[in-house]
């Protein structure tokens, strides 16, 4: 059973968005991580990329395959977590821990169109 | 919803909690730990794999040796008993309709297994030749059950929890023993670049094997998804990827397994045209430059110009290098030279070398 984080917001695509300020902070779930198994690359964007809600901003990679990942929120790419991008398997140990991209959020709106913790639960299994 | 066969195996790998997918038909364990684990475990000590989805196809006759000579591209006839022999057949144009092992009985019975995914094609493609020749074909891909054991430890460990003695088997040969009252066919094979054994036999006896060497602790089992990263490191080839129905195995650097010095085989006369006229494509390896993973059916430039394709690639877990296979315009196929492979629309610089990632550690 994976863990689910309460007062996050979640993408059916398998992203949560945390919401600090006009700041947005994205990471896989802990069902992604484990549907993908052991991560080995992640393809973050640099600082100063524009990100579009719904559209694909990087990939994770596992042995097997590459997962595109989908920004929940459009902005401006404040930093990508250089971590996550040295150390891949930290996100497999914790994904909520472990975030993505920091964006500025162009529109804080959009995370309505989001799922809540509990709506996201039954996706996650 | 299509409904998939399930090995004699299927149990023990749901109890293990392996990830199941469905693959040729099967439901197959593609890794229960993880598949970098199960990959070091094959390359530094043993694991086992469930590849009891392989196809089995006996031909008997009097023409079994001329036969199978005719419709595959190595040498049979000069080979002893108990010997295994890697083939393809051919289309009459040179390429591929599959790769296959040989198991040489005798001169008028030979075992052919051949790709899981291809068995129903590869038993037409067959009997569909043997007008003229005294054989008899059978498809007993349901009867028999497959484990292949791999690693370097694997002779040891085998021998001793098995107790058949193994040291005699020399590289691609094999032999047939009765073990606790089943039947077993032996052979000193495998799929990952490592010392090893495939062991055929029915249900019962694979179901027995699996439990006595899952029970010893010492053998690690493994998925298809190792499978795959290990025979690709050790430049195995795989139908679908490296070889294909538009591949000959002139361009995949196959030459080796075909014998031109054979009076007639399938797809012959197509493959002399090619080695005079010289081939248009050819299968490369490529280590990129950056760090990203280059895969299958990703377009590889030599600079503005698209010159191929990705068949295999991964960041290879005994290298740590991001490192594939293409097929591309045989023009541009110079070790050294720099390319490109295009990834999420980034080109990606690399450069070209050859195919021996990893040596292979065969006991001969």
């Amino acid at each position: 059973m994976s863990k689910v984080v309460e007062g996050l917001y979640y993408a059916s695509s398998h992203e949560w968005l945390k919401i600090e300020g006009n700041i947005g902070i994205v990471g896989i779930t802990d069902y992604a991580q484990s549907s993908l198994g052991t991560i080995v690359f992640v393809d973050l964007p640099e600082a100063g990329t524009a990100v579009k809600a719904g559209t694909e901003f990087g990939a994770v990679e596992s042995v097997k395959a590459a997962s595109d990942l989908i920004c929940p929120v459009s902005g401006k790419v404040l930093e990508a977590n250089p971590e996550a991008a040295d150390d891949p398997e930290a996100i497999n140990r914790d994904a909520f821990g472990t975030w993505l991209i920091k964006v500025e959020l162009a529109n804080p709106s959009e995370a309505k169109a989001l799922l809540t913790a509990e709506q996201y639960r039954p996706l996650s299994k | 919803m299509e409904e998939f066969l399930k090995t004699c195996l299927y149990d023990r790998h749901v109890a293990l909690n392996a990830k199941m997918e469905p693959f040729a038909g099967y439901w197959m364990p593609i890794s229960y730990t993880g598949i970098i684990e199960e990959h070091q475990a094959v390359r530094h000590a043993c694991g086992m794999f469930d590849v009891s989805h392989m196809g089995e196809i006996r031909v008997y006759g009097k023409d079994a040796v001329a036969f199978v000579e005719y419709i595959t591209t190595n040498e049979i006839a000069s080979k002893p008993n108990g010997k295994v022999i890697y083939g393809l057949f051919l289309y009459e144009n040179g390429t591929c309709v599959d790769d296959l092992l040989t198991y040489k009985k005798s001169d008028t019975e030979l075992f052919l297994v051949v790709n899981a995914s291809n068995v129903a094609k590869d038993y037409a493609w067959i009997v569909d030749h043997t007008e003229g020749f005294d054989v008899l074909v059978r498809n007993e891909s349901d009867d028999w059950s497959e484990v292949a054991v791999q690693g370097p430890q694997a002779e040891t460990i085998v021998q001793e929890q098995m107790g058949i003695v193994l040291t005699d088997l020399g590289f691609y040969t094999f032999k047939e023993v009765v073990w606790n009252d089943h039947d077993l066919l032996i052979s000193r094979t495998g799929y990952t670049g490592e010392d090893g054994f495939e062991i055929y036999g029915d249900a019962y006896a694979v179901a027995e094997v699996w439990d006595l060497l899952a029970h010893s602790g010492k053998v690690l089992p493994c998925g298809l998804g190792c499978r795959d990263t290990l025979r690709f490191e050790a430049s195995l080839p795989l139908y679908g990827h490296e070889i294909s129905e538009r591949i000959t195995p002139i361009e995949a650097g196959l030459g080796s397994f075909v014998k031109f010095e054979k009076p007639n085989f399938i797809g012959k006369a197509a493959l002399l045209k090619q080695k005079e006229e010289g081939i248009k494509q050819k299968l490369v390896g490529i280590e990129l430059t950056e760090k990203a993973i280059p895969r299958q059916g990703y377009e590889v430039y030599s600079g503005e110009t698209l010159i191929g394709t990705v068949t295999t690639g991964y960041l290879s877990i005994s290298l740590d290098k991001p490192i594939a296979n293409a097929l591309i315009n045989a023009e541009f196929a110079k070790i050294g030279d720099p390319i490109f492979v295009l990834i999420r629309k980034k080109k990606v610089p690399g450069i070209l070398r050859n195919r021996q990632y990893y040596k292979k550690n065969y006991k001969q």
